[in-house]
């Protein structure tokens, strides 16, 4: 049978089990577009290639499939270069298609030509630059195999276009994966496994630290499982929110900057740290030197590279956490409650929960939104966030029960990543209210998508935590430069509500505290387009408890009393 | 304790391959001390030998960072191993009639070649170990050094290990 490149393409990816697309097309993906125009697969057309790979980001984290993105070469592709950057950081599985001039053209600083594949590699786990049509299978078998294999991340590959439009003999062959280079962990080391479980069973202290790992093995009823046999009390990195229901018990909530007082405690206190699918990020740890000071530290991850990286680690357990976990728990002995190191803590929580204070007129404390958010929706929605403080306050505030359910920028803390992910996770999950907490400074980075949201009628509210400042920004101004608002008030802003109406969303704006749960029930019973809630929140209100930059977990500024 | 680590990496023979290696270098601010990279028996390899200054700690974190690396294959330390490590010189030297008989005698002591003969100046061609080329080039030093390229080093361990 004789196909073109591009009927190839699409072919394999839909071996590999695509069945949608987030991309923009352009003059050398043409080929590929003419080929989609036929597909079974679904192209859903975003209004900046941002916002397309940040889609095809939060598709993937709510699914835990492999997300799809394909833009045109050069400007094309380097608007998808922050959202490579982002999946890197956050370990999202994706495949990223890149248009590319045409073979006889590279190197020629062709018209659109830009070399993707040199600009993109610090930030992606892997690359092909695809040099024959009869290689396109092969490729996209393997770019798939590495995206989502191991530690995931996103794969590029570059397209030129002569190859996409050629025709050749095509015969449907299921090639071996032979890559010498990349072997996909398999098995645990049993001796490490016996030590990790003597220690866990001696330990009197012990803390679970569990991050984004957790999620990506689907290893959190494990989690759970040793957790709630031995009584071990569970803090998550903001990439792993929902990896344990944050309404047990045992939960500590988030470690770290602005993690809860508790938890940050409990690791200055504990005597064993079971750190699983982490990375000891600085934003997690604080000061290295201070971090876990009194605790042998067990740490298990996939990356053999993050072992060690910024902790020096006691036992190193290099495996995919689910097999590790499930090789522990046997050997663990279940236990009843750990008295004194549970009384230690509910003192902790008792003596310093997370609180706020009251806000001013016609504002509204933003935490209480995000409480309202989760007492109205029972914790089962999809939460996605931008990035600044609306982030840390969704963090804080909503107890994530299940993992995929809390979807953010973590590592490189990308505005503008929110709305787009919601948007992707609303097409993995339809039947699932999806809300992305927002702030007013980073709406406006990919508000474009709600072209995208209006044209798919897609019901994805978007939750605007108004201060008219960059929050987050203002907030370390305001604690370490002396107040010094240095170009922070956004207060030069559209009006959301009539923006959200321009497009054909919905649009609701809120300035009292009685208003609140009114609007977020409003806004649940639209199904079939975007709807904006522009809330007017406490404008100098700072997220806290917060451990300044490169202090210790426990010189914690705020959260003692109703600040 | 800084010390320096020969690494010896074995890479698919892939255009691209040694950017993504001194990407890998640049990025995570590790200093590469030498870098040489040239085919195997297998044509489908290719072989590195890189040597790279930094603790115990910053070679663990680069041979792992290197592994992570879809198109590298191996990555051994053979610091520690007994091995047959060489590089190779070439040394422009000024050198008229006066001193060429010194030259010449430098030369033979470390059984190197004189490979061009100019008016003024001798290209001399020498291989050896690090300790040799160093100690080479000090010996011409005193002549004047109009140009000097080293390869950096190659090395293999001994035996069938």
């Amino acid at each position: 049978m004789k196909l073109k490149g591009a009927e190839i393409l699409l072919h394999c990816l839909q071996k590999e089990g695509v069945d949608v697309i987030f991309g923009y097309p352009g003059g050398q993906a043409l080929p590929i577009y003419d080929a989609l125009y036929d597909s079974k697969i679904k192209h859903i057309l975003a209004r900046h290639e941002q916002g397309a790979v940040h889609a095809a980001d939060g598709y993937a984290r709510a699914s835990g499939k492999t997300g799809v993105c394909l833009a045109t070469s050069g400007p094309g592709a380097t608007n998808l270069v922050t959202g490579i950057a982002n999946a890197y950081m956050d370990s999202t599985p994706m495949v990223v298609l890149t248009g590319q001039v045409g073979s006889s053209f590279i190197g020629t600083d062709a018209f659109q030509e830009a070399d993707i594949i040199g600009i993109t590699l610090p930030i992606c786990k892997h690359s092909f630059m695809v040099e024959r049509t009869e290689d396109l299978c092969k490729t996209i078998k393997e770019a798939f195999y590495i995206a989502r294999t191991n530690r995931p991340g996103p794969v590029v590959v570059d397209l030129p276009k002569d190859l996409m439009s050629k025709e050749i003999e095509f015969e449907d062959t299921d090639e071996e994966i032979n890559l010498r280079g990349y072997r996909v962990m398999k098995g645990v080391n049993a001796g490490q496994i016996i030590t990790a479980a003597d220690m866990i069973n001696k330990a009197q202290r012990p803390v679970i630290y569990a991050g984004g790992g957790v999620i990506a093995s689907e290893a959190a009823a494990d989690l759970k499982e040793l957790a709630e046999k031995c009584k071990i009390p569970v803090t998550t990195t903001l990439m792993g929110m929902g990896a344990y229901p944050g309404t047990s018990y045992l939960s500590l909530g988030m470690l770290g900057m602005h993690g809860t007082r508790y938890a940050n405690y409990a690791i200055g206190e504990c005597d064993v740290l079971i750190a699983v699918g982490v990375r000891f990020d600085d934003r997690v740890t604080g000061k290295l030197e201070t971090f876990a000071p009194n605790a042998s530290i067990i740490h298990i991850d996939i990356d053999a590279a993050e072992i060690g990286k910024n902790v020096d680690i006691d036992v190193p357990i290099v495996s995919d956490v689910k097999e590790a976990l499930q090789a522990l728990i046997p050997r663990l002995q279940a236990r009843e409650e750990l008295t004194e190191w549970h009384q230690t803590i509910s003192r902790w929580k008792d003596e310093y929960p997370l609180r706020y204070g009251k806000a001013s007129d016609g504002r509204i404390m933003p935490q209480n939104i995000v409480e309202k958010i989760y007492d109205i929706t029972k914790g089962e929605a999809i939460i996605t966030t931008e990035v600044g403080q609306h982030q840390m306050w969704a963090a804080q505030y909503y107890p994530y029960k299940k993992p995929r359910s809390f979807i953010s920028s973590g590592g490189l803390g990308t505005m503008g990543y929110g709305f787009p992910a919601a948007i992707g996770a609303k097409i993995a999950c339809p039947d699932v209210p999806v809300i992305d907490i927002a702030g007013d400074g980073s709406i406006q980075m990919n508000i474009q998508e709600l072209g995208t949201a209006i044209e798919y009628k897609l019901p994805v509210i978007i939750c605007i935590l108004n201060n008219q400042f960059l929050g987050m920004v203002r907030q370390w101004q305001g604690l370490f430069f002396n107040g010094r608002y240095s170009y922070t008030d956004m207060s030069c802003q559209p009006d959301f509500v009539k923006v959200a109406e321009a497009y054909g969303a919905v649009g609701i704006r809120v300035t009292r505290d009685e208003d609140v749960e009114g609007a977020l029930l409003e806004a649940l019973k639209v199904t079939d387009r975007p709807v904006i809630i522009d809330f007017w929140v406490e404008r100098e209100a700072n997220v806290y408890p917060m451990v300044p930059p490169g202090q210790s977990l426990l010189d914690m500024l705020g959260g003692e009393d109703d600040d | 304790m800084m010390t320096k680590h020969t690494l010896a990496v074995t890479v698919e023979n892939k255009a691209g391959v040694l950017t993504r290696v001194t990407t890998l270098f640049r990025r995570r601010g590790y200093n590469i001390d030498s870098l040489t990279v040239g085919t195997t028996e297998n044509p489908g390899i290719s072989r590195m030998t890189i040597v790279v200054e930094g603790d115990d700690k910053v070679i663990e974190q680069v041979s792992k960072q290197l592994y992570k690396l879809v198109d590298v294959i191996k990555v051994i330390d053979i610091t520690e191993e007994r091995s047959v490590d060489r590089e190779l010189v070439l040394i422009k030297v000024k050198a008229d009639n006066n001193v060429r008989a010194d030259i010449v005698q430098i030369v033979d002591i470390f059984r190197a070649r004189i490979v061009d003969i100019g008016r003024n100046s001798l290209i001399i061609e020498a291989t050896g170990d690090r300790g040799k080329i160093d100690a080479l080039e000090d010996s011409f030093r005193p002549f004047g050094i109009i140009e000097l390229v080293r390869t950096g080093k190659v090395a293999m361990v001994r035996g069938t290990k």
